[in-house]
């Protein structure tokens, strides 16, 4: 499968708002893989963190969007802390999360007695607390 | 009598041309007062543009001209020669920058360019006017050098030099000249033999007639300036007589303590009195009076009691009563060939550096594999003494992390990192190498080549990610990293670790670099005059860089800087005197009170209070025209010779009765 990579696309929407929700510039990140070496949640992502941060300087947007690692991650800053350039991972992990309830609509805005006991036990815990958040527009 | 004046406006091609309109300016200019002769060129700097200028002085006996071009910095020296080659003094002809500060600038507004153009001339003829007529200064050049430093650095621009018929004096702060280099096995990426190379290298240099080492030595204080600098060496006691000393080792025997082996980096221990290291070149044993319990506080046991290595000397070569020395030397330039030191392992706990034994960084791995190193050369690990099976490299530790280490990149780690893997396999066959990398720099001469074997034919083992920590396991070490290529999460089961660890400026470089008055960057290493056409000068004239003190790099690197520095220092010394430039500052005997504010202010030293009339003088010799002491003086008592307070206002006088232009 090749990939096509253009200007549009790195400088895309989508990207540019990850960029101002999170506060980071992931154009600092040079790769180096430290955050996917130190991060404890790894075993159940399918993108490494590093790979997530590489995807959005890609502008690949779909992949980042439909990532799993968003879900896992459980926001413990191991990344930030080891990171030689000072690239918030979590930030960025959240910016996602956010973006990606926007998307769905304002209905989506959860209540924690929507849900049964049994989903409750299967749903990410970050998901919910990112489903507190206040919707705004994309 | 009234100057005659001469312009020349070029056109730099289209440079200056496109906006601004010369013909135009040559006739704003020509009708200005004092100008007998105005033209424009295409290009004044070319062979007919400066034949065109010497012709012109001549035919129209001109005493000022004003090159209307690029930036002073271009072409002041091609004009001012053309100038004297006519017979017109070089300082009565000046620069009026009409390129990088006008026409560059304003590309889109050729009128207004060119009004500029002309209110820059229009200035700069008005500063021609009162500009005097200068003679260069001489200065006097004492053709001796002090080499600040014995590595490699130090060792070869000193034999350089000496050779060259030049008095070379090395400072080296340790007990012996070699520096790191002494401390590496082989080298990359031809595995020379480094303690050969070595040691033919300080042979050289002891036996050399024009070479006094001052070892156990550091520069206490720097007098004077380019040409004529006064080193005062402050000397360590060595406490043991060379002369008598025969090298027997009972010595070494008898004394009572035992501490880290800095050479070996902490792999072995020595007592107060040691060999310094390894090489034929030191046999000679010294002693550290910091250790020694001879020199101990005098409330303690042991305290000024110790006599063993004295009663232990058949040769009564130990003198404990020995004390310091301080020596002056006389040179008229200096290399700084500080080095480096490894940036502390205990900087990185998540490595367990200085907790976990088995973790060493780069310099002791090399006194691993140094066949007279504490390990006779067998890579063994320091916990168990055990052959290490499984070794883990990392690259780049303390290296390009500006977040909290530092931002740049050790340059050599790639290289020796390749080098030791290598050289571990070799030794042992059943043995892993596994290297963590982010890139690979192998940017020179054979370099690539010299890795890709390693990955080819020697199984190194890479693998691309920053390590996150490493820990004690069960029974080994784990290593935990990433390898972005396969976007896996690793651990990697170690019995040895190295640390790649950053080079740093060698500690105390700051003091030091106060002391010469050098300037030095962020990460306090020697700022050099220019990155590319001045590497190897300081800030300082007379003051030359050498080596890792300026910035980190490998032997071959170093050495070829060294030369360099050496090859500076001969032209320098192909003259019998210096000259330098009369634009410096100069005092009104009459208005100066002698409050001494210019001698704080100036950065070069060059403002000295006269004992007899107490009136700062300016050292001609160091002076070198920055106008820091005019700006201060509170009786404006000084004046930048021919770039004075009145040349200035009326400059600006002359932009300001034409801003309605511009």
């Amino acid at each position: 499968m090749k990939t096509v990579i253009s200007h549009s696309q790195v400088k895309s929407d989508f990207v540019e708002k990850v960029a101002e929700i999170s506060g980071e510039n992931f154009f600092n990140c040079y790769q180096c893989g430290n955050c996917s070496a130190g991060c404890p949640s790894v075993d159940e992502m399918d993108l490494l963190p590093s790979q997530v941060v590489r995807y959005l300087q890609l502008g690949l947007e779909d992949e980042v969007k439909n990532c799993k690692s968003m879900w896992v991650c459980a926001a413990c800053m191991m990344c930030h802390a080891r990171c030689p350039k000072g690239v918030d991972i979590s930030k960025i992990m959240e910016s996602l999360r956010v973006l990606k309830l926007r998307e769905v609509n304002a209905e989506a805005h959860i209540d924690i007695t929507d849900f049964s006991d049994d989903y409750l036990k299967r749903a990410p815990q970050i998901a919910m607390i990112s489903g507190y958040r206040k919707f705004l527009p994309l | 009598m009234e100057k005659k004046l001469g312009v020349f406006i070029c056109w730099c091609g289209s440079n200056i041309a496109s906006s601004v309109d010369v013909d135009k300016a040559a006739a704003e200019a020509a009708k200005l007062d004092g100008v007998v002769h105005a033209e424009n060129y295409m290009y004044m700097c070319s062979d007919p543009g400066q034949q065109l200028v010497k012709d012109t002085i001549t035919e129209k006996g001109l005493d000022g001209v004003v090159v209307a071009c690029c930036s002073p910095r271009m072409h002041e020296n091609t004009f001012r020669k053309a100038a004297g080659s006519v017979g017109l003094n070089s300082y009565l002809l000046e620069i009026a920058n009409i390129r990088e500060q006008c026409s560059w600038v304003h590309q889109n507004n050729k009128p207004l360019a060119t009004a500029k153009a002309v209110s820059i001339i229009e200035g700069t003829l008005d500063k021609v006017k009162e500009n005097l007529p200068l003679e260069t200064i001489t200065i006097d050049l004492t053709k001796r050098v002090c080499v600040v430093g014995g590595g490699i650095a130090g060792i070869m621009s000193a034999l350089d030099l000496a050779n060259a018929g030049y008095d070379v004096v090395i400072i080296e702060r340790e007990p012996a000249i070699g520096g790191h280099m002494s401390q590496i096995s082989q080298t990359f990426p031809y595995f020379h033999n480094v303690p050969e190379l070595l040691k033919k290298k300080i042979d050289e240099v002891n036996a050399h007639p024009r070479i006094k080492v001052y070892v156990n030595s550091e520069v206490d204080v720097l007098d004077g300036y380019v040409g004529n600098f006064n080193v005062t060496i402050k000397t360590r006691p060595a406490f043991v007589d060379s002369a008598k000393c025969t090298a027997c080792g009972k010595c070494l025997e008898v004394c009572p303590v035992k501490v880290d082996d800095e050479f070996n980096r902490g792999l072995s221990q020595r007592g107060a009195i040691f060999r310094y290291n390894q090489l034929e070149t030191a046999k000679i044993p010294v002693l550290e009076q910091g250790d020694c319990l001879h020199f101990a506080d005098s409330d303690s046991e042991d305290g000024g009691k110790c006599t063993a290595c004295v009663d232990a000397c058949p040769e009564d070569a130990i003198d404990l009563g020995t004390i310091r020395s301080l020596n002056e030397e006389f040179v008229g330039a200096i290399v700084m060939a500080t080095g480096y030191d490894l940036y502390s392992p205990t900087n990185m706990p998540e490595y367990g550096a200085g907790k976990i034994p088995d973790v060493i960084d780069a310099l002791a791995f090399e006194r691993l594999l140094d066949p007279k190193g504490p390990t006779k050369g067998q890579v063994l690990r320091p916990s168990d003494g055990a052959v290490p099976k499984k070794v883990v490299f990392i690259q780049c530790v303390g290296s390009r992390d500006p977040e909290r280490h530092k931002a740049y990149c050790s340059r050599a780690c790639c290289m020796y990192t390749a080098k030791q893997a290598r050289l571990y396999r070799q030794q042992v066959e059943e043995g892993t190498a596994y290297i963590s990398y982010m890139d690979i720099r192998s940017d020179s001469k054979d370099f690539e080549e010299f890795v890709q074997k390693g990955m080819e034919e020697e199984n190194l083992v890479y693998i691309r990610g920053r390590v996150a920590k490493v820990i004690e396991g069960d029974g080994c070490l784990q290593v935990f990293t990433s390898d972005t290529l396969s976007g896996r999460q690793v651990v990697i089961e170690a019995d040895l670790v190295v640390l790649a660890m950053a080079m740093e400026p060698k500690a105390g470089i700051r003091e030091l670099a106060k002391k010469m008055n050098v300037t030095i960057d962020g990460d306090a290493f020697l700022s050099e005059t220019h990155i590319k056409l001045y590497p190897v000068e300081s800030s300082t004239k007379g003051v030359y860089l050498a080596g890792c003190g300026q910035s980190p790099k490998d032997i071959t690197d170093t050495v070829s800087q060294a030369l360099a520095t050496a090859g500076k220092i001969q032209t320098m010394f192909s003259n019998e005197t210096l000259i330098a430039d009369p634009l410096i500052a100069e005092v009104k005997d009459d208005v100066c009170s002698g409050c001494g504010i210019c001698i704080e202010i100036c950065p070069y030293g060059a403002r000295l209070m006269n004992e007899f009339t107490r009136i700062s003088d300016v050292n001609q010799a160091v002076c070198q025209g920055c106008g820091a002491c005019i700006a201060a003086c509170p009786n404006k008592a000084c004046e930048l010779i021919n770039s004075t307070s009145r040349q200035f206002l009326r400059t600006i006088g002359d932009f300001a009765s034409r801003s309605e232009a511009v």
